[in-house]
């Protein structure tokens, strides 16, 4: 049985794992698009589709966090402005690199090795972090100023290449700069459809050189346009599929509330080494997609869809288990105290 | 996809945009709505057993 052209199974796994990723993603922070393009590279969609449907999945996300955090930070608009033209410049470039690859046949092989490279980084960077988590909480004296611009954005702000522009924040940027900074930021975006917050809050903060919450902000409010030009670009040739986009957000908004609100309940610390595992077996998942492609053999498919999904829905699957224990504790909690004898 | 050959492409691709915006707004409106419902009942049902 079919629905919107697509079988129950594959219906129920893109609404599970929307919901999968937005508990995760929700709870850590982040966009969660750089797991939905390679699920759907492994399901076998075009590079073309998987990418354009992966930065329009991040375009519904970052609409949702615009609604979330309106409030949240400071938007320095001039520089947002800026960023969303070089950003949309970068992206329209990295569109064009995917349909040339794609003319190559080469499309697929490209951008899963990115996605190799790209999780394996981000698990090793989650994973050290949580190694030295124990050596942060020794320290607990190295928390930046929010309202500081960091050391190398000041280093980079002085070196003066016209045309310079002002910040909000007071300090004055190359416009070179922040072509650069955000022109890579988009040409990665859309070569590999993801939407880049990740790169693009650090890249406004350190390269660019403002404030922490300004650069919070102003990472959104470009994200956002950017996410819907990314979005225009791939739909124009009919590369985004509506139906697992929607299905995908169905999941992922609900998802994301629920992983927001666990973040009260549950310690990050407790659960970001299982993270990092996550990342790095994603990435071994879509390497051994890679190997067996090369191969000619569909015999590692099942595998490497194990490891992807299988894995966030076991780190998501944890999260919630901790927050149901967090509510059963407290509860206990609450009859345990009238009569607790103390 | 949006598919219809009476269309061309760029609205075809505003179109896409509109959609996954409003879904977006619908969903987050609907969600926090079943949220303001719910948290009150699910209170009202741990408070009773």
């Amino acid at each position: 049985m079919e629905l919107f052209g697509l079988s129950l199974a594959l219906l129920a796994l893109f609404v599970s794992f929307g919901f999968m990723v937005g508990v995760l993603f929700g709870f850590f922070g982040m966009g969660g698009s750089f797991l939905i393009t390679p699920t759907l590279l492994l399901l076998d969609y075009p590079a073309s589709v998987a990418i354009g449907s992966g930065l329009a999945f991040y375009f519904g996300t970052s609409v949702i966090a615009v609604l979330k955090h309106y409030d949240v930070g400071q938007v320095d608009y001039k520089l947002g402005a800026i960023l969303f033209v070089v950003l949309s410049i970068g992206i329209e470039i990295g569109s064009r690199l995917v349909f040339g690859l794609e003319a190559l046949g080469i499309a697929n092989l490209v951008t899963g090795v990115a996605y190799v490279v790209l999780l394996a980084g981000i698990g090793a960077l989650f994973l050290r972090r949580a190694y030295n988590l124990e050596d942060d909480d020794d320290d607990g004296d190295d928390d930046a100023n929010d309202d500081e611009i960091p050391a190398v954005g000041q280093k980079i702000q002085s070196y003066s290449v016209p045309p310079m522009i002002n910040l909000t924040s007071g300090g004055r940027a190359s416009l070179w700069t922040i072509g650069g900074a955000g022109g890579s930021v988009g040409l990665v975006s859309g070569l590999i459809g993801v939407g880049g917050g990740f790169i693009r809050m650090p890249a406004i903060y350190y390269l660019i050189g403002t404030p922490l919450t300004a650069a919070v902000g102003t990472s959104l409010f470009a994200g956002l346009f950017s996410g819907a030009f990314g979005t225009f670009t791939y739909g124009m040739s009919g590369s985004v599929d509506l139906t697992v986009v929607s299905l995908l957000l169905v999941g992922s908004a609900l998802g994301a509330r629920i992983g927001s609100a666990a973040t009260t309940m549950v310690e990050e610390d407790d659960v970001i080494v299982y993270f990092g595992l996550m990342m790095v077996l994603a990435s071994a998942g879509i390497a051994l997609s890679e190997l067996a492609n090369w191969l000619g053999t569909g015999a590692l498919d099942l595998v490497s869809v194990f490891l992807l999904v299988g894995s966030s829905f076991f780190v998501a699957s944890m999260i919630l288990y901790k927050v149901v224990q967090s509510i059963g504790a407290s509860e206990s909690n609450t009859r345990g105290t009238p009569d607790g004898g103390d | 996809m949006i598919e219809s050959a009476a269309l061309s492409p760029l609205v075809q691709a505003t179109i896409l945009v509109g959609v996954i915006l409003v879904q977006a707004v619908a969903l987050y409106v609907g969600y926090g709505a079943l949220e303001r419902v719910a948290t009150p009942l699910i209170d009202t049902i741990t408070d009773a057993r």
